[in-house]
């Protein structure tokens, strides 16, 4: 059988097209780690349960913020207009511009409240990308591929909370202590808390909860009934950042 | 190539403008790797305000595609006779505007190798997927039917009968254009200023108004520096189109306007306050809006007395106006006010940097490179014919 050359090259170029099709979803968030092996299980939700009290206790604290910069690779940048956070504080009244009526206000106006990204039922930022580099898992958790994202920064029009962050310059240079375990980011990508879905692979607490003296941050299954974030939530009041959005916001504060 | 040689040929005056748009570019290059190189640290956005400039400039110039669609719609659904030699003109104004939108987009993107994400892995339930389908074909529907319509000219022959459906299939497109950009904005749900059901209304208005008012000016120019005379029944048609469309635009806005001061609720407010009073001391924005407001009421009154619109003199200045109202409108306020406050309600201030600026220039003068040399080649190809 003779092949002409113009077949020859057609279906080549049609063979290395599909082989590229198939060889890109496997492309991991981290390159090089074992795939995370949390089985979703319909039945988890992750959620998490701040109590201000506690927090507040000692003031001035920002172990969380710590351990989770460390752990993350998370750059310092000096200048704010290119901070990249995944904890951090806000005042109240910040945190809840819809809720600060003059009472709460009295009681907790000008204290820092922590937050982090909402890990939302119905995520904006996960709806706006326009090439699925981040995205809800069963579990609750938003993810984000940073070899995917193409840093359009959609994400960060679309998310109520102020919860992303952009590389807006190299972020190698800007961290303190370098952790071999988890990945460094390049400059233009977006990044955000992950709820430490790499810890929660190996069973572990997020730092943050860990990291926490006062226990100030609950973490727990919220589907589960017997899970220390539903009997808080059951027996305590609680409010969400901008809850009127719809987006179901999962970290709850007790108040 | 298209034709392309005849674009070659001109006088001292064509070289040393095609130069200095060159110059603009490489400028723009030359800045554009070194905000490759640092990353878009090297611009004024900002965690808060995440985007600018080029966002902005990428929405003002979807609306100066509108340009086509006035011209075509009239000519091909009404007959109008006399936007006969205009409707390529017309076209090639969108061809290069929607090029600009393009190149707008990939300047800001913090990976433009990994653009082909876009198509690998698509999320259709993201307005940007659609934008960009809807830009992309309407890119090349006025490339198709703006080079089928000049080499059947150039051959003095009928265009093809397969045009026809492909000229009427491009302005309902135009229409979607418009709107899908609209739909980025107008969707999400803490940036209070955008979302607003009359977005992309207002974006059809304002698109309405600049393109045209910018293909004006450009026959005007023209009719100044070459033998071609777009002819004053089609630039008085066209001037009554911006008419429309900035009294149409300007009610939009005071739509808005009533809204959100009368209803009071404090986030619509507080975008409203920053681009028109200031908000926490900062006043940036303050006398580009008021600048704006102040150039779209002399230009209704420009192109609403007929006595004024008619003097084409007068008309040429209300053009120019319009077109500089709705780019501090849609090229500046409309973007950055979004952002500011933020959904955490703190005002940062945004301030382009030189780096930013040279980017734009050079994407602007890629813009104007296109604009020059399909014209030519338009006006060359009829020179040929009239010899």
């Amino acid at each position: 059988m003779s092949i002409s050359r113009r077949t020859f090259l057609t279906v080549t170029g049609l063979a290395a097209l599909a082989a590229l099709a198939r060889k890109t979803p496997l492309v991991r968030i981290f390159a090089g780690q074992a795939p995370s092996k949390a089985p979703p299980k319909p039945s988890t939700r992750w959620a998490m349960v701040i109590d201000p009290e506690k927090c507040l206790q000692e003031g001035g604290c920002t172990k969380c913020i710590a351990g989770c910069d460390k752990i993350h690779n998370i750059p310092d940048f000096k200048d704010p207009k290119h901070a990249v956070k995944w904890i951090w504080k806000e005042p109240y009244q910040d945190a809840f511009p819809e809720q600060a009526d003059r009472f709460t206000t009295e009681r907790f106006k000008d204290k820092p409240f922590i937050l982090f990204c909402n890990h939302c039922d119905d995520p904006p930022c996960v709806r706006v990308c326009p090439t699925k580099a981040t995205w809800k898992r069963d579990d609750g958790v938003v993810m984000m591929d940073w070899h995917r994202c193409i840093g359009c920064r959609y994400c960060m029009a679309a998310c109520p909370y102020g919860s992303r962050s952009f590389n807006w310059l190299d972020p190698r240079p800007h961290i303190k202590e370098l952790d071999p375990d988890f990945p460094t980011r390049t400059k233009g990508v977006v990044e955000k808390c992950n709820l430490c879905e790499e810890r929660l692979a190996q069973n572990e607490l997020p730092k943050c909860v860990e990291a926490c003296d006062e226990n100030a941050i609950v973490f727990g299954n919220l589907d589960d009934p017997d899970s220390e974030v539903q009997r808080l939530l059951r027996s305590r009041f609680s409010i969400r950042r901008k809850p009127e959005l719809g987006t179901h916001p999962e970290i709850y504060y007790l108040v | 190539m298209f034709m392309f040689e005849k674009a070659v040929t001109g006088s001292r005056r064509y070289w040393i403008w095609i130069g200095c748009l060159l110059a603009v570019i490489l400028i723009g290059f030359l800045f554009y790797l070194r905000q490759l190189h640092y990353g878009l640290g090297v611009t004024g956005m900002s965690r808060d305000v995440s985007w600018g400039l080029y966002i902005a400039q990428f929405t003002f110039f979807v609306g100066v595609a509108a340009s086509a669609v006035m011209v075509v719609l009239p000519y091909y659904l009404h007959n109008y006779k006399a936007f006969s030699k205009i409707t390529i003109l017309g076209e090639f104004l969108a061809v290069s505007s929607v090029a600009m939108c393009m190149l707008f987009i990939f300047v800001d993107m913090g990976q433009p190798m990994r653009v082909m994400n876009v198509l690998l892995h698509p999320r259709p339930n993201s307005p940007m997927f659609w934008d960009m389908l809807s830009l992309s074909g309407y890119l090349v529907l006025n490339v198709v039917i703006s080079v089928v319509m000049l080499r059947a000219e150039r051959k003095t022959v009928a265009p093809p009968g397969w045009i026809k459906p492909v000229i009427l299939l491009s302005i309902p497109w135009a229409v979607s254009i418009h709107t899908v950009t609209a739909f980025l904005y107008s969707g999400l749900p803490d940036r209070s200023f955008w979302l607003t059901a009359i977005m992309a209304p207002r974006f059809l208005a304002s698109a309405f108004a600049a393109g045209p008012a910018l293909l004006i000016l450009l026959t005007m120019i023209m009719r100044k520096l070459t033998w071609f005379d777009a002819g004053k029944d089609a630039i008085q048609k066209l001037a009554v189109i911006v008419t429309y469309a900035m009294i149409i635009n300007a009610f939009f806005i005071l739509m808005e306007v009533f809204t959100t001061l009368y209803s009071k609720i404090p986030e619509d407010v507080a975008h409203m306050k920053f681009l028109y009073v200031g908000l926490d001391g900062n006043t940036e924005l303050v006398p580009w809006m008021w600048t704006s407001v102040l150039l779209a009421l002399v230009s209704l009154v420009l192109l609403i007395v007929p006595r004024y619109r008619r003097n084409e003199k007068i008309l040429a200045v209300a053009c120019v106006v319009v077109f500089l109202s709705l780019w501090i409108d849609k090229g500046i306020g409309l973007i950055i006010g979004g952002f500011i406050p933020s959904p955490l309600e703190s005002v940062t201030s945004y301030i382009p940097t030189l780096n930013e600026i040279a980017i734009v220039a050079g994407v602007w003068a890629i813009g104007m490179l296109m604009i020059t040399v399909f014209y030519k080649i338009t006006l060359q190809v009829r020179e040929g014919l009239a010899a």
